[in-house]
């Protein structure tokens, strides 16, 4: 062993672990919580920080003093404009080049020929198949408001995503100091990102747009920079010796080298585009979003059904698709054939489309699906769930009254009754137990802050939501994860189902929840369970089947059982990447929680939402980065565990 | 060997890793050697080396890993910035040079082969090799012709249009040394070619590298960590350790006089008689006239074995490839070497 092996225990008496006295002095606060004066049960009001306002007076001196409204209102015009065409050609609305709607037909089999160029018969199908639903649906028009914002948000999210992850690979102070802010930009919840779009561009589409575009920038950055990160040495070595200068280096080798990377920064873009082009329906986005709000709010269970199965079908349309574009390699064409054999996908998609407006120029049917043409089935399906709900209604009556009486209340009045001090100092001492007085400080900061904005109650409330859902989540989540990790064809059909169940914008789980629940607590927790457990179960399956193989052969042949070698070989292996699960589950769910507001909650989301309404930056961003220091605690807390288990277990 | 006017030339050169090479260098008197480098604080990649390569010479470069020869060819080529030293190429200062002058150079007077063929992915055969001639910012037909020539000759005819991820290891290689080879360089740098190449593979490729070598005659600066391939290949070889030159010298004196016990644990598992050439062995003819059939200066001790023992003259003369006599070769000596003997 070298001289990095693990020191003997020293001899010396052993000392006091402050964890242990701080969690000590965290137990003194909760028993002397009779005789605690005020100011250590709840920060006293002149300690509160008046953020709020000091963020309103800077938005102010932003935007009225700066002269910055200009700026954004001249780039929404931009924006607006090229909405405007879109929206023309793809559903018609009378704005120039006054060209369009595009026929369904036409889309569909677009869709399709892309769907075949990039995966094959069944992306093909795929593809097709969903504007087919969507057209015979009637929802043609909503789904192509929701696709014409798209179309615009994602490819500008991509080029400033680029360029700025190109700066931050470029000079390391760009990185330094864009880290943390991507850190905290991607655990702030939507809501936080709208209010200051509301204040400076208004509601509407271009509202969305732009919101949809700042949403989906972080990943890319993200991605860029790890694809130009790992670009071979070898191959910009070799660039250099061809006598690349340094821009074609970076346009002619580091850029397409990094190809794989970049295209999986565009698939995340897409798919955080469409999550956000859904929740802006809350800031006037009209589209899917908006009908399903309306629908969901209005109880019509069936129609909501409907949208929901359109939205799901879009996102997986849209993930398989750009995914496969992600993973498509380059291969050659036999020499001596001719260019109609080398694209063949291109030639029968051109054909395609003469055939596509032929038809639907002779049979309107084909252009537009009218009022009463579309096979809406929402009627059955209301009385079915119907049906269905009144058959459970027994199981969901209990299971309600059993959650809210037991579980909900009790843990939610728990976390109240604690005093502030109490929780901070447990906190410190986690903090302290994983990583030391860096993380000890860490914590407290996160949930300092919080005390500071007066916002604690609904914080605390917005914690035990997150804490009782991932708790159930886990209950069941981590046992299926295990079953599933069982045998190899059964992992992979169980994560190729996660994935897909990733791909649905948050607001597609409220669906079920309220069906069954109804508009209350339990649904909220419930829709938080279901968006929670598929990251925990994903990531239990792939820490176990990750346990290498020689590892379990060494296990079998020193006659371990299989529950023996579960326990003692392939959990402890697979701890550091079901923490991973853990983390992303935590973040998942407070995503949802403030989403989930709308149907009713007492927590910050339920402030948001009406800072959201009256426009209120100040109380907005407070609240939002309450929420993303919530789930940036956590997440360092879940980390540095997993950091040391790791390093423990030599991975 | 006289060394009339090298090709590139390297005076003193040093390149440390650490937090401030330049200052640290500056205070060294001599060279403290590796250990007392890196107890400051420092590694000491490339240590005092002084070279010349002569022009159509053929320079291994051997060490094992993390001796620094990797690091060494790339301040050859620039691609790392030295800490202290001087390399010329024809005369020139290459630290001097400005970027674009840098980027001129790599234009019209090197090539590079990689270990790891350094392709990029997404460009087929024909794109790779004519990559160094797009950045030159020739047209596109002078680009295809000359990038086919090249192709044609290390024999990947008739592939032009696959991808690196549809090529074999040894076939990629071939890619990356028709690159290297598309601007006509006067200097060639190796950087282990063939180290990712499996066996049978790697000997196929060292004979296709010598009959490009017999072809165009290049100034070579050759990388590896085999021992065997640098026998076989170089007209000088340059044995490697901790950043440091420890003997470079023919493969006949290496393996006949290894300077350091480092060099000689290379040696002892050798057969000398296929490496050391009678020429290596040969003393001057000192006035004396050795008579009858003289044996070829390039034959191997190995290839001479039959003659050696049944030849009754002690003294045989050894001649050059223009048939002159250049010098006498002692058959006891030749001897000894052919059978392990005392040395």
């Amino acid at each position: 062993m070298s001289e990095s092996a693990l020191p003997l225990p020293s001899p010396a008496k052993p000392r006091l672990n402050p964890a242990w006295a701080i969690l000590a002095v965290a137990v003194c606060l909760v028993l002397a919580r009779p005789i605690l004066p005020d100011a250590l049960m709840r920060p006293a009001e002149i300690l509160i920080l008046p953020l709020a306002d000091w963020i309103n007076a800077f938005f102010t001196w932003l935007r009225d003093d700066l002269g910055l409204i200009h700026v954004t209102r001249a780039f929404a015009d931009g924006i607006e404009w090229l909405l405007d065409v879109t929206a023309n050609i793809l559903y018609g609305k009378n704005r120039w080049p006054r060209l369009g709607p595009l026929p369904w037909s036409v889309v569909a089999l677009t869709a399709a020929c892309l769907g075949y160029w990039l995966g094959g018969r069944r992306l093909a199908l795929l593809a097709g198949g969903t504007f087919v639903w969507i057209a015979l649906m009637g929802q043609w028009t909503w789904a192509m408001e929701t696709l014409s914002v798209i179309v615009v948000a994602a490819p500008f999210s991509v080029l400033m995503g680029l360029l700025m992850g190109i700066a931050a690979w470029r000079w390391h102070r760009v990185e330094a100091v864009m880290n943390p802010i991507l850190n905290i930009a991607q655990s702030l919840p939507h809501f936080a990102y709208m209010i200051p779009v509301v204040v400076f561009i208004g509601v509407g589409p271009k509202a969305g747009a732009i919101v949809t575009i700042i949403f989906s920038v972080p990943p890319m950055i993200r991605m860029t920079l790890l694809g130009l990160r790992k670009v071979p040495p070898e191959v910009i070595e070799s660039g250099k010796m061809c006598g690349s200068t340094g821009w074609q280096l970076m346009t002619r080798v580091r850029i397409p080298t990094a190809r794989t990377e970049i295209l999986v920064g565009v698939n995340q873009v897409i798919m955080q585009c469409l999550a956000m082009v859904v929740l802006a329906s809350f800031i006037g986005m009209p589209g899917l979003g908006q009908k399903l709000l309306q629908l969901l709010q209005a109880l019509k269970i069936g129609r909501s059904i409907e949208i929901g199965i359109t939205i799901v079908l879009l996102a997986v349309t849209l993930d398989r698709c750009s995914k496969a574009w992600a993973e498509r390699q380059p291969t050659h064409h036999e020499p001596g054939i001719g260019w109609g054999t080398r694209h063949r996908v291109l030639t029968t998609w051109a054909g395609l489309m003469v055939a596509g407006f032929a038809l639907s120029a002779l049979v309107p049917f084909f252009a537009e699906v009218g009022r009463g043409q579309s096979l809406s089935v929402a009627d059955p399906l209301d009385a079915m769930m119907t049906w269905v709900i009144v058959t459970v209604d027994p199981v969901t009556q209990w299971l309600r009254w059993f959650l809210i009486t037991w579980v909900l209340i009790p843990v939610r009045d728990a976390l109240l009754w604690l005093p502030y001090t109490a929780v901070l100092a447990l906190l410190a001492a986690a903090g302290f137990a994983v990583g030391g007085w860096r993380s000890a400080l860490i914590c407290l900061g996160f949930f300092g802050y919080i005390a500071l904005t007066g916002w604690w109650d609904r914080a605390m409330i917005t914690v035990y939501t997150v804490l009782v859902a991932v708790a159930v989540a886990t209950s069941f989540g981590f046992p299926l994860g295990i079953w599933a990790a069982r045998y190899e064809t059964r992992a992979k059909r169980v994560l190729l189902l996660c994935d897909s169940l990733q791909t649905f914008p948050s607001f597609i789980y409220l669906i079920p929840v309220i069906m069954l629940f109804g508009v209350n607590d339990v649904a909220v927790v419930g829709a938080v369970v279901l968006f929670a457990a598929v990251p925990l179960i994903r990531y239990t399956i792939e820490g176990l089947r990750g346990v290498p193989e020689a590892m379990i052969e060494a296990a079998d042949m020193s006659g371990a059982t299989r529950a023996q070698c579960l326990r003692h070989v392939r959990l402890p292996l697979a701890f550091p990447t079901i923490m991973v699960g853990v983390n992303q589950s935590l973040m998942f769910s407070l995503f949802m929680v403030i989403i989930a507001a709308f149907i009713g909650t007492q927590d910050l989301g339920q402030e948001m939402q009406r800072a959201l309404s009256s426009t209120d930056v100040g109380k907005g961003l407070v609240l939002g980065f309450a929420v993303a220091f919530i789930g940036l605690m956590a997440d360092h807390l879940l980390n540095r565990m997993a950091d040391s288990r790791r390093r423990a277990l030599g991975l | 060997m006289p060394v009339s006017e090298p090709v590139i030339s390297c005076r003193n050169v040093w390149k440390l890793f650490g937090p401030s090479p330049e200052s640290y260098l500056k205070g060294l008197r001599t060279d403290p050697g590796f250990d007392a480098i890196r107890q400051a604080g420092y590694i000491s990649a490339v240590r005092d080396v002084s070279l010349d390569i002569a022009r159509g010479e053929m320079l291994v470069i051997m060490g094992l890993s993390g001796s620094g020869k990797s690091t060494l060819v790339r301040c050859l080529s620039r691609l790392i910035e030295i800490t202290g030293g001087t390399v010329s190429v024809e005369g020139q200062d290459i630290g001097a040079l400005s970027e674009k002058q840098l980027i001129d150079l790599r234009r019209n007077k090197m090539g590079m082969v990689f270990q790891s063929f350094g392709l990029l992915p997404h460009r087929t055969v024909l794109e790779n090799v004519a990559f160094p001639l797009e950045m030159r910012g020739q047209d596109r037909a002078t680009r295809r012709k000359r990038a086919l020539e090249v192709i044609e000759l290390v024999g990947l005819g008739g592939r032009e249009d696959y991808f690196p991820r549809e090529l074999s290891g040894g076939q990629q290689q071939r890619v990356g040394i028709a690159r290297s080879l598309a601007i006509e360089p006067d200097i060639w740098f190796l950087d282990e070619p063939f180290s990712a190449l499996d066996p049978l593979i790697r000997r196929e490729m060292q004979d296709e590298f010598l009959r490009l070598q017999e072809l165009l005659g290049k100034t070579i600066v050759f990388i590896t960590h085999d021992f065997d391939e640098a026998l076989r290949l170089a007209d000088r070889i340059a044995i490697m350790k901790d950043g440091a030159v420890e003997q470079c010298d023919t493969p006949d004196q290496i393996v006949l006089n290894p300077a350091t016990d480092y060099v000689r644990k290379f040696t002892e598992e050798i057969e000398k008689a296929r490496v050391v050439h009678a020429s290596g062995l040969a003393r001057p003819i000192n006035g004396t006239r050795p008579e009858g059939l003289p044996v070829a200066g390039k034959s191997t001790i190995r290839a001479l074995a039959r003659l050696l023992i049944n030849d009754p003259r002690e003294i045989l003369p050894v001649a050059d490839d223009t048939g002159r006599i250049t010098g006498t070769l002692n058959r006891q000596e030749a001897l000894d070497i052919l059978l392990g003997g005392h040395t």
